[in-house]
Order: structure tokens, then C-alpha cells, then sequence
């Protein structure tokens, strides 16, 4: 609650709250399928319809209503987006942590195989991987999570490795506490601020990532809707039909904008430097 | 005559209200030429604001001058106003006319040039010189502050050089161009006893070479003594009193200056030590702790590939034993191992030999899973900012294989009230306790186990002096009440002298004198200990001249297997005895 206080507090954090708000409410209403029309019925005689009173945002080639593929797509981006960031958050903390704390060895072994996930670009490797599993949304989940893994181990290693050196994980070990204990209470409570807010920035690349790999194929099959393939089919009808072109392509910029300023904001409002001291 | 500087009821303010936000409220001295003015004060007192709007830094740190007056009087005789003059006018009075030295020198320089060069750039820019004359006007600067072979040193990058050695870099910059006032914010709070004695020495000598005027800031009021004319005490941003030295440290009017003078440590030779408690010979307690030939070795590796080479002797055989509610304190310089001790009795670090054995307690109390507790010296960084006072006290039980009930809070509760914080604390986090109170959480976490013995390391060390007098208060209260034994660490030898019944001097990884308090610090023997005592500064001892002594601590790398020569020892009194010197 005094987060969400915060937030609006906070010039760009106010703008890119509401941005992510509303596209959540169409995500979840575009996915129990709350659109104005089904968004896979083909309704042959209303092909390439231009916006308008019945099609908001007007039909596609096989006459299927843009505006609620839209809501679908966001519905299907966001399913993704979360999913794989959820897994790149955990397995990054996991692998960070014992880097950091298992030190030596460990530490070397993972953060080598971090380094080598890191030099692929990140469409690149998710495309790789998507190409030896086969396409599907479960596997672009996967895929999307280990390209993002490195980027939460490394968020999480160096301050862990920063912490584990200070004096109160000390006092913890004279009164004999568990590694555990250490790790959970001691890193990870003081790791959460940090986290939060590169969870944010994820989840624009990993819908980002997803468009992508939706663009190209290898994501979200057909006819079921998706922001990339909604562009990618827009491709050759560019200039006879251009909101089929238009509508995703502002929808994915939007909402990236709108989880940037939020995460802007939430590194501003976490970081106790910026905090004032309650009175 | 017009004084060199002249400070009429100055205001300083920070953030954007500058004038709501006053952290320096109407502050007036002035200093003639020649003369030191030593401002004294807690922190967060606006002693070190005062200083810094002096010379107008106090601009880049997002100050205001929000009111008053400061007039310097310049080399030609004119007299120059500080308050309203621009940046580029400042930037000719800094260096040339008022020269600084701050308190952290590690800091203080950059680490990546030479300190030749950073002395040159000072002649460079102010007296325009170049190439070969900056470097022979460099190479002058250091022979005046007393660093031997200074052409070698000149070519030395700051890592090279002790803390006191860059210490004294920087008064040699600060010098450079004669200033005609200093201004030193706490030159000697991060350095050594020993080397704060030698800094001292060496800026009084420099001011009778050069008749420069001196603003001395300092939280320390015994360290006064020595070099002021003149003190100023502040408090919440004013002036609590000022007047001449010997009628401030002498006949102190205002009750503040009472207070500090009060809480200032008495060191005196000794006398003040403690007398209760003291060892009974007849009785043959089992000691709360002994430790028997400790050596802790951190090997040196000059690659990844390579063999050891050789190792750090951190701490070579050190033994003493430590009696249930006795304090025994090791004293000794940063770099002696004093601390390395500590962490080896408490597990934190792992020793190479030795064997320490933890009595039990008395049949009355019951026994406890870990026995040895500690309480560390920075009561900012020792307690998680993240979680609740409750959680912090309970994490030794917990993982002690207790659980959070009736039990344990009331016992939270009892030792609460008893380090004398109110028990709606445990709701609490950290960053809402001051240093004071942090630290009196640590002690009470550390007695959640009844340990028999505590390792206070260097526990009173960042404190302000009135708030170390009532903790140290406290742990003899407790010591009394709970039998405790107090391994207490600390390099001050003012505090050991009022909470140690007996004092171990540890130079170079190894004790080079032991025994009850009063005879060490009245009777020191080892030569070590006596140059530690007669480098406290003292109010008793103003008038003694500091001297300037430039020996530097031995390495303590030593080549693989090598092994000290055994000790041999001299008793001086039934319990005092010290290593016999090569």
C-alpha cells in the first residue's frame, strides 16, 4: 500500500503505473476472452475493414476483428512475459546466491556459464533455443527465462558478495546461525529492492523478446493471436491496410515505455538514500 | 590590529530551504595571525560545516551562506570578503591563502597519480612553475613535513605509503603555497595513537617555522590541549562557549563544556583504573577463557598457479586466560592483530595453531550453547537494516534451536530495559536508534545466550565521548551483575584504562607486555607500551611537547616457514611481566 502510494507520488512512476495498469485489466480480459468479438471467427465478408464503429480497429486479411486479436495478443504476450521473467527471477537469485555465497569454485563454474549465455544477443540464444525444442508458448517461456537468467544472477551476486562481508553476517555466525538462515534473512530481505526493480525492466525486454520471437514464427502458433504475429502478418498489406500495422505496433511500444518509467520510478523509491526518515 | 580572519554570526543552511534548514545558526571567532583556533564539538554539532564555509567547499556540498560575515585579510594587507566573493576569486584564496587537510587521507588522494605529482600540480597552479622546479619545490614540500628519502617518495603512488605518511603528504600540499591559515577537519581521527602524536607534533612545529594561523576541528577536547590558543566548543550549530584554552579546559562556565570535559577519559597514567574485581590468587577458578600459542598465518600466493611464498603473521603466539567478570584488554595499533585474535577466539577466522579452552560457568547459572559473544565496532553496519528489533534479538535463540515464546520475549524484554532502551523497541528497525542505542541493541543480542564471555571489538570506538562514557558504564554494570568476562580490543588507552582490570599490549602479532592495569599504565616496561602511553593526549599533560618519532611498524610478511624466536620474559610485579627486547 505505501508503495503503491509511492508510486504515485513519483512523476514517471504515476505515468507508467496507469500504462501498466490498463494493459493488465485488457491482458486479464483479453485472456478469459471479455473481447468485443471472438478473436479467431472469420467474418468473410468484413475482410480489411478500416476502423470503424463495429471493428474499432478495424479487420484483418481473413476479416478477424483487430481489437480483440489485440486483447488476446496482450493477454498472450503478458502470459509469457510473466512466466518467463518469474523464471528467470528465480533461477538468477538461486544461482547468484550460491555464487556468492558458496564463493571458490562454485562461484567461478556459474558465473562462466552466466558469462557464456551473456555474449549470445539476447533474441539470438532465445531463438537457438526455441529452434531445438520446437515452437510453442511454453517453450518461448523457457527460452525467454535462461536468456534473462544471467542478468538476475549478476543483480544478485554482487550485492550478495557485498553483504555477505558485513558485520551483522558476522554477529550471525558467532551466535552459530544456519547458512540458511544467513542467506534468506541476511541477503536475500536486503536483495529484494533490487530485485523489484529489475523484475520491472525485465518484463519490457521479455515482451520485447517475445514479439520477436512471435514475429518470426517460433512463438505463438496460429490462429491463436499474439502482438508479433499480428505484425508479421501486417507486412505485406503495409500500405493497403496500415492499421494492421499501426495498432500492435503502438501497443508494444506503450507498454514498454509503461514498464520502463515504472521501473524508473521503483529504483527511486527502493533505494533508501532516497527515502526520508520517518519522523 | 585587524585580525587575519573575521567571522560575524554566520549562517548556514543546506537543502532548499536553506534559511528552515540552518545547520550553522550565528557563529562569530576571530583568529589573528599565528594563532589556533581549535573548534570543538560532537558530531552533527555544524563544526565541520563552519570550517568548510571558510573556504566556501560548502558550496559543492549543496550549502548556503544564509547570513553573516566572514573577512579575510589578504597577503597585500586588503581586506577580502568571503561571503559574496565568486567562484574564480575563491578558487585564487584556496590553496594560496587558506590551505585544508581532511580527516581521511587514504581518501584525500588520487590513487592513480604519484603523490609527486599531486604535490607539483599545487605549485603548478599557484605559483606557475614547471618541470624540473616543480619537482625540486615538490621534493622541498616533503623534506618540511619530515618524510625521509623524499625524492624516492615522490615517485611512490598513494598505496604505497602509510596512512600517517599520506597524512603528512597532505600537509604538504595544503602548504605548498604558504597559506597563512590552515584549516584541518579532524586530521588525526583515522590514524593510529602513535601516529596521531606524530602528525601533532609536526603541525606545531610547522607553525612556529611559518607563523601560519591554524582552525584545528577536532571531537576530541584532549587532543586540544596540546596545539590551540583559542577554543571554541559548538553545540546544535552555535557556540556553546569560547574563550582562551586554559580558561575553557580550566574554568569551563557553560554546562556543555562541563559535560564534555567530564566525559573526556582522564587518562592518568593508571590511577584511574579499576579496582574492583581484581584477581584472587588464593582462589583457583577455572578461567573463563585460555588461550595457549594462537598463531594465525593468511598465506601469500603471488599467482593462481604458484606455491605459497610466504605468509602474513597476523597473530604469532599469543596466550593469555581470562577470569569469569574480569576484563582483559588488548591494546595495540591497526595492523597488530589485535583484531585477528578476536575473530580467531569467536571461530570468525581460522587459526593455524593454538588451542583455546572455554570454562564452564558457575554452578548457578545455566549453561549456554555458545559461550563466547560479539560485539562489533561499527554499531552501524553490525545490525541488518532490514529487519525488525524483535527478529535481530531472536536470531541467537533461533538458531540456537530456540523458539519465539513467552519465554524469549521476556527475556528480550528484561535485557531491553536492562541496556536501557524502551521495550516498544522490538516493533523497531535499526536505522530508527542512534549510534549509542545500535550499539546497546548489540549488547543485549549478544547476552540473549548468557555467555560467559563477551569480545567487545573496539565496541565503544565510533561513538561520540559522552555517549562512550554511559556504555561503558553500562558493560561494567552488566560485567558486575551477569559474571561476565570481557575480552574488550580497542586501541584508546584512555578507555581500556577505565574498564580493564588487566591489559595486554600486542605489537606485531605478538604480546609484548601483560598485567594488571594500574601496573602497565603506570610502570609500562616494554618500549612499545611506553611510546604508546606517552602518545595519548591528555589534558593533564598540555604542556609536555609531543616529539616527532618516524619508526614504522615491521612488516609481518614472513618468508615460508618461518618461525618467531621464543619469547622470553621478565616479571616486574606478581602479575606484569614483559617480552625481554632483542
Amino acid at each position: 500500500m505505501r508503495i503503491l502510494r509511492a508510486i504515485f507520488g513519483h512523476g514517471s512512476g504515476r505515468i507508467g503505473g496507469v500504462i501498466v495498469g490498463v494493459y493488465l485489466l485488457i491482458a486479464i480480459l483479453g485472456l478469459v476472452g471479455l473481447t468485443p468479438h471472438n478473436p479467431i471467427t472469420q467474418f468473410r465478408v468484413d475482410r480489411l475493414h478500416a476502423p470503424n464503429g463495429a471493428y474499432w480497429m478495424g479487420t484483418d486479411l481473413f476479416g478477424r476483428d483487430v481489437a480483440s486479436r489485440l486483447m488476446a495478443g496482450i493477454g498472450q504476450s503478458f502470459t509469457v512475459a510473466f512466466f518467463s521473467v518469474a523464471f528467470a527471477t528465480l533461477a538468477g537469485t538461486v544461482l547468484g546466491l550460491a555464487a556468492a555465497w558458496l564463493g571458490r569454485r562454485w562461484d567461478g563454474v556459474v558465473m562462466r556459464i552466466m558469462d557464456v549465455l551473456l555474449a549470445f544477443p539476447a533474441i539470438l540464444l532465445a531463438l537457438l533455443i526455441v529452434t531445438v525444442a520446437g515452437p510453442g508458448t511454453w517453450t518461448s517461456v523457457v527460452a525467454i527465462g535462461i536468456v534473462y537468467t544471467p542478468i538476475f544472477t549478476r543483480v544478485v551476486r554482487g550485492p550478495a558478495l557485498s553483504l555477505k562481508a558485513r558485520e551483522f553476517v558476522d554477529a550471525a555466525r558467532t551466535f552459530g546461525s544456519s547458512s540458511s538462515y544467513i542467506v534468506t534473512r541476511h541477503l536475500l530481505l536486503n536483495l529484494v529492492a533490487p530485485l523489484t526493480v529489475q523484475v520491472t525492466l525485465a518484463l519490457a525486454w521479455a515482451l520485447l523478446t517475445e514479439a520477436g520471437l512471435s514475429f518470426l514464427g517460433l512463438g505463438t502458433q496460429p490462429p491463436a493471436a499474439s502482438l508479433g504475429l499480428m505484425l508479421s502478418d501486417s507486412r505485406n498489406l503495409m500500405e493497403t491496410a496500415p492499421w494492421l500495422m499501426i495498432f500492435p505496433g503502438l501497443t508494444i511500444m506503450i507498454s514498454i515505455l509503461g514498464f520502463n518509467l515504472l521501473g524508473d520510478a521503483l529504483r527511486d523509491i527502493l533505494d533508501p538514500r532516497m527515502r526520508r526518515v520517518p519522523a | 590590529m585587524t585580525p587575519l580572519l573575521s567571522v560575524r554570526d554566520l549562517r548556514v543552511g543546506f537543502g532548499r530551504d536553506p534559511q528552515a534548514n540552518e545547520v550553522v545558526r550565528g557563529v562569530s571567532f576571530d583568529i589573528a595571525d599565528g594563532e589556533t583556533l581549535a573548534i570543538v564539538g560532537e558530531s552533527g554539532s555544524g563544526k565541520s560545516v563552519t570550517a568548510l564555509s571558510i573556504n566556501r567547499l560548502i558550496d559543492f556540498g549543496g550549502g548556503r551562506i544564509t547570513g553573516g560575515a566572514m573577512t579575510l585579510k589578504r597577503a597585500d594587507g586588503s581586506l577580502f570578503d568571503l561571503t559574496t566573493a565568486a567562484e574564480p576569486q575563491l578558487r585564487a584564496i584556496r590553496g594560496a591563502e587558506i590551505g585544508m587537510i581532511f580527516q581521511e587521507p587514504m581518501t584525500s588522494l588520487n590513487p592513480v597519480l604519484t603523490i609527486g605529482t599531486q604535490i607539483e600540480e599545487s605549485f603548478r597552479l599557484h605559483r606557475g612553475l614547471t618541470g624540473r622546479q616543480a619537482t625540486a619545490a615538490a621534493k622541498e614540500a616533503l623534506d618540511r613535513v619530515r618524510i625521509p628519502d623524499a625524492a624516492r617518495r615522490l615517485k611512490y603512488t598513494p598505496n604505497q605509503l602509510s596512512g600517517g605518511m599520506l597524512q603528512r603528504v597532505m600537509i604538504a600540499i595544503a602548504l605548498a603555497c604558504n597559506p597563512r591559515l590552515l584549516i584541518a577537519d579532524e586530521p588525526t581521527t583515522a590514524l593510529d595513537v602513535t601516529v596521531q602524536a606524530q602528525i601533532m607534533a609536526l603541525l606545531a612545529e610547522l607553525k612556529r617555522e611559518t607563523g601560519m594561523s591554524v582552525i584545528f576541528i577536532t571531537h576530541d577536547i584532549g587532543l586540544v590541549a596540546g596545539i590551540a590558543d583559542k577554543v571554541m566548543v559548538m553545540q546544535n550549530g552555535q557556540a556553546a562557549e569560547q574563550g582562551e584554552l586554559s580558561q575553557i579546559l580550566d574554568r569551563p562556565r557553560h554546562p556543555y563544556t562541563q559535560h564534555l570535559l567530564h566525559a573526556v577519559p582522564h587518562f592518568a597514567n593508571g590511577s584511574a583504573t579499576r579496582v574492583d574485581g581484581q584477581r584472587d590468587r588464593g582462589e583457583s577458578t577455572e578461567p573463563a577463557l585460555k588461550v595457549d600459542g594462537l598463531v594465525v598465518r593468511f598465506p601469500l600466493k603471488s599467482n593462481f598457479f604458484s606455491r605459497a611464498t610466504g605468509a602474513v603473521h597476523a597473530v604469532d603466539g599469543v596466550d593469555f586466560d581470562l577470569m569469569p567478570g574480569e576484563t582483559l584488554a588488548i591494546v595495540g595499533e591497526s595492523g597488530s592483530g589485535k583484531s585477528t585474535t578476536a575473530k580467531a577466539v569467536l571461530g570468525l577466522v581460522r587459526s593455524t595453531r593454538g588451542s583455546f579452552s572455554v570454562g564452564s560457568r558457575k554452578a548457578s547459572a545455566e549453561r549456554s550453547a555458545k559461550p563466547v559473544q560479539m560485539v562489533f565496532q561499527n554499531p552501524y553496519a553490525s545490525l541488518n537494516p532490514r529487519l525488525a528489533i524483535e527478529s535481530i534479538l531472536a536470531e541467537p535463540v533461533i538458531a540456537n534451536g530456540g523458539r519465539m515464546d513467552s519465554e524469549t520475549r521476556a527475556k528480550m524484554a528484561s535485557l531491553l530495559e536492562r541496556v536501557g532502551l524502551p521495550v516498544n523497541s522490538l516493533q523497531r528497525y535499526p536505522h530508527e536508534f542512534s549510534g549509542g542505542q545500535r550499539q546497546r541493541l548489540c549488547i543485549a543480542r549478544a547476552l540473549m545466550l548468557n555467555p560467559s564471555v563477551v569480545v567487545l571489538d573496539e565496541a565503544v570506538s565510533a561513538l561520540d565521548v559522552s555517549v562512550q562514557a554511559k556504555v561503558l558504564e553500562l558493560l561494567v554494570e552488566l560485567q558486575r551483575e551477569f559474571g561476565l568476562a570481557y575480552l574488550f580490543i580497542s586501541h584508546d588507552m584512555a578507555v581500556v584504562e577505565r574498564i580493564a582490570h588487566r591489559i595486554a599490549v600486542i605489537y606485531a602479532g605478538q604480546i609484548v607486555e601483560i598485567g594488571d592495569a594500574a601496573s602497565v599504565l603506570s610502570k609500562p616496561q616494554h618500549s612499545y607500551t611506553k611510546k604508546l602511553i606517552a602518545a595519548v593526549p591528555t589534558i593533564d599533560r598540555r604542556r609536555e611537547h609531543f616529539e616527532i618519532d618516524t619508526r614504522q611498524v615491521p612488516s609481518l610478511v614472513r618468508p615460508q616457514g618461518f618461525e618467531p624466536a621464543p619469547a622470553r620474559w621478565e616479571r616486574f610485579g606478581p602479575d606484569h611481566r614483559a617480552r625481554v627486547e632483542a
